[in-house]
């Protein structure tokens, strides 16, 4: 059973993502952050939930859509922000940007910007710890989309074979950029493969936290007594497009706007209240994260950039 | 010092069997590499000795193979991957490439990358178009990676040591026809640098410079050119990234001729590559234009003189060689 504790920290880490991608919207659209990226909004609560359910030196590996699974996993919003204004003092010196985000010592082991790459990578994780006998477990972070690239079946069938302690969590929102999961599976729940590689094949409700929780929750304890990789399939939905250059003409309004009737913080929001806590203490942590978001912007805006002699000496380690 | 004879294939399985004695971090992971021995041998005897946790048997799974050596390597441990025919790299291009090479750097710095990737090249073998390949030049191609393809047992055991040992990716190219061959070698452990070219023969006349296979067959022609009273220097680069340069610019220097011997198809290929360099920082020594012998414009032939006539022979080096001192 969660505490109310810990449903505060999933609020907060819930609301911080938003108000995060929705700061790094408005920069954008004020030419502070150039690129491209791709917003979370909206799928917060597969990402909060299942970090939640893991230890802090456990691993996870993440996506191109994947401010929310670093801030979920504990980043520090200052070095995150200045990383999507490619400054020295983001996370990867400003050399990896939106899409390259990792913290290996904090146990993320980076974000990848070929769809599926991430899988296998995240399967390698698990065998070094297996190896190692250290207890930990893998979370892998990946779209529907990644279903559909070798990379899943070799990796994921890979890690059933050898029964390592990873977990596949599939962050299905119906679309592979514009492509529909109903064009790109022949089957119903994309958690029904699973079943072709001999592991437990789990749906969760993406909107809903505390059921993200329960989910994985289940699947590392299941990783981490030798039982193997589970394949959780996690349905949501991302308000916004796939990345800034969409103009959204594969979906209707009519099912966007059903989506957002479902928003997972409103969700949590309202379980919270109706537990008893009281509105000013979600207007706090409201405004807590509020500060947090400016002081990361301005310590971005304010941070020097790397040079180009300093950036040569990274390609190859000692 | 004591040596002793060992095979290339041998050496290598030494190099395999010392670091993975000294450090419980090595493993090895690949199709086939267990029981069976590897599609060539090489690893014979080392599931007996470390068993299957740390001799891998995969599925057919190229991509997951190179993978799971990546984000083992993130975590602390020193993989050795076997990719069976270096034609199967294309399989697994987007984990070297995308992944292994660019995590260091687009991270910050703060990943260490440390793996290496074993894979047999090359042509002669009469297996045709997707088992002859010899694909080293795009991978010196790529920043973030280390290229190593030698040419005797000697240097294979000792670079496999310092690849093993080596904080960064390194694909580790093995030439099929060189497995057999025998060389003395130390009796004690020993390590060689990646980034040290060698001087296999002295020679005075003109520079041939090449690795792996081509090194041999550049010394077979060089004995060959002795006896018309031509003296060949034949260079072995033995690591392709990083690249000793200078070992080249100080032999042209004295013989102000150079020929480039490589097996891939002669266009845009590495050895092109270190004519332009000549080029570039070897020009006032030079007294004739750099020429370079690469392979045929064509995917391996099956049929045997076809396939031959493929990649350099020893006559085609001394022809060259000829060509360049007229």
């Amino acid at each position: 059973m969660l505490t109310q504790e810990e449903k505060l920290r999933m609020f907060y880490s819930m609301y911080l993502i938003r108000r995060f991608e929705e700061s790094a919207e408005e920069l954008y659209m004020a030419g502070k952050i150039w690129g491209t990226f791709h917003l979370y909004i909206g799928e917060e609560a597969v990402a909060v939930g299942a970090c939640s359910a893991l230890h802090p030196d456990d691993y996870i590996t993440s996506t191109h859509r994947g401010h929310g699974h670093c801030l979920a996993k504990g980043a520090d919003v200052k070095r995150m922000m200045a990383e999507l204004m490619g400054k020295r003092t983001g996370y990867c010196l400003g050399l990896g940007g939106s899409m390259h985000i990792a913290d290996v010592e904090k146990g993320n082991l980076g974000a990848t910007g070929i769809v599926g790459s991430g899988i296998p990578i995240a399967v390698g994780a698990a065998l070094g710890c297996k190896m190692q006998k250290n207890g930990k477990v893998v979370l892998c972070f990946f779209g529907d989309g990644a279903m559909n690239t070798g990379a899943f079946h070799e990796a994921v069938n890979l890690a059933a074979v050898l029964k390592l302690p990873v977990i596949f969590l599939c962050e299905n929102n119906f679309y592979a950029m514009s492509f529909s999961v109903k064009k790109a599976f022949g089957i119903q729940d994309i958690a029904e493969r699973a079943a072709g590689y001999g592991m437990p094949g789990v749906i969760v409700d993406g909107m809903d936290v505390l059921a993200v929780y329960e989910g994985v929750s289940e699947a590392v304890r299941r990783a981490r007594n030798n039982g193997g990789p589970t394949l959780i399939e996690a349905k949501t939905y991302r308000f916004k497009g796939h990345s800034k250059s969409d103009k959204n003409v594969y979906r209707t309004k009519e099912e966007i706007k059903m989506w957002m009737e479902r928003c997972p913080i409103k969700r949590l929001e309202n379980h919270l209240l109706q537990e008893g806590i009281e509105a000013k203490v979600l207007d706090a942590l409201k405004e807590k994260a509020e500060q947090e978001i400016q002081e990361a912007v301005r310590f971005g805006m304010e941070s020097e950039e790397l040079t180009l002699e300093e950036a040569r000496r990274l390609v190859y380690a000692d | 010092m004591p040596t002793k004879t060992v095979t290339y294939a041998e050496a290598i399985r030494e190099a395999l069997r010392e670091e993975m004695r000294k450090d419980p971090g090595v493993f090895l992971i690949g199709e086939d590499i267990g029981l069976y021995g590897g599609a060539f041998g090489v690893t014979q005897g080392l599931l007996e000795e470390f068993g299957e946790e740390r001799v891998i048997d995969t599925p057919i799974s190229e991509s997951a193979i190179a993978g799971a050596a990546i984000g083992a390597a993130l975590v602390g441990m020193r993989p050795v991957a076997e990719i069976m025919f270096c034609d199967f790299l294309t399989l697994c291009a987007d984990q070297i490439v995308n992944q292994g090479a660019k995590m260091r750097f687009m991270f910050g710095g703060k990943a260490k990358v440390p793996f290496v990737l074993r894979t047999p090249m090359g042509s002669g073998t009469g297996a045709a178009g997707h088992h002859s390949g010899s694909l080293e030049s795009w991978f010196t191609h790529i920043p973030g990676l280390k290229v190593v393809a030698p040419a005797t047992p000697r240097d294979a055991k000792g670079l496999l040591k310092s690849a093993i040992q080596d904080n960064n990716p390194v694909l580790f190219f093995e030439h099929k026809l060189l497995y057999r061959t025998k060389d003395a070698i130390p009796e004690e452990e020993y390590y060689l640098p990646l980034g040290k070219g060698e001087i296999k023969r002295e020679g005075r006349d003109i520079t041939i410079i090449a690795y792996s296979i081509m090194v041999m067959r550049s010394l077979e022609a060089a004995k060959i050119l002795a006896q018309e009273s031509i003296e060949v220097e034949v260079i072995d680069l033995r690591s392709l990234r990083p690249l000793d340069e200078e070992l080249m610019l100080q032999s042209v220097k004295k013989t102000n001729r150079a020929v480039v011997v490589y097996e891939p198809p002669q266009f845009g290929a590495f050895g092109a590559e270190m004519v332009s360099l000549l080029m570039e920082k070897a020009f006032d020594d030079l007294d004739a234009p750099v020429l370079r012998l690469g392979g045929e414009e064509m995917p391996p032939p099956y049929n045997p003189n076809l396939e031959r006539r493929l990649v350099p022979q020893v006559e085609d080096i001394v022809n060259i060689v000829k060509q360049v001192l007229q």
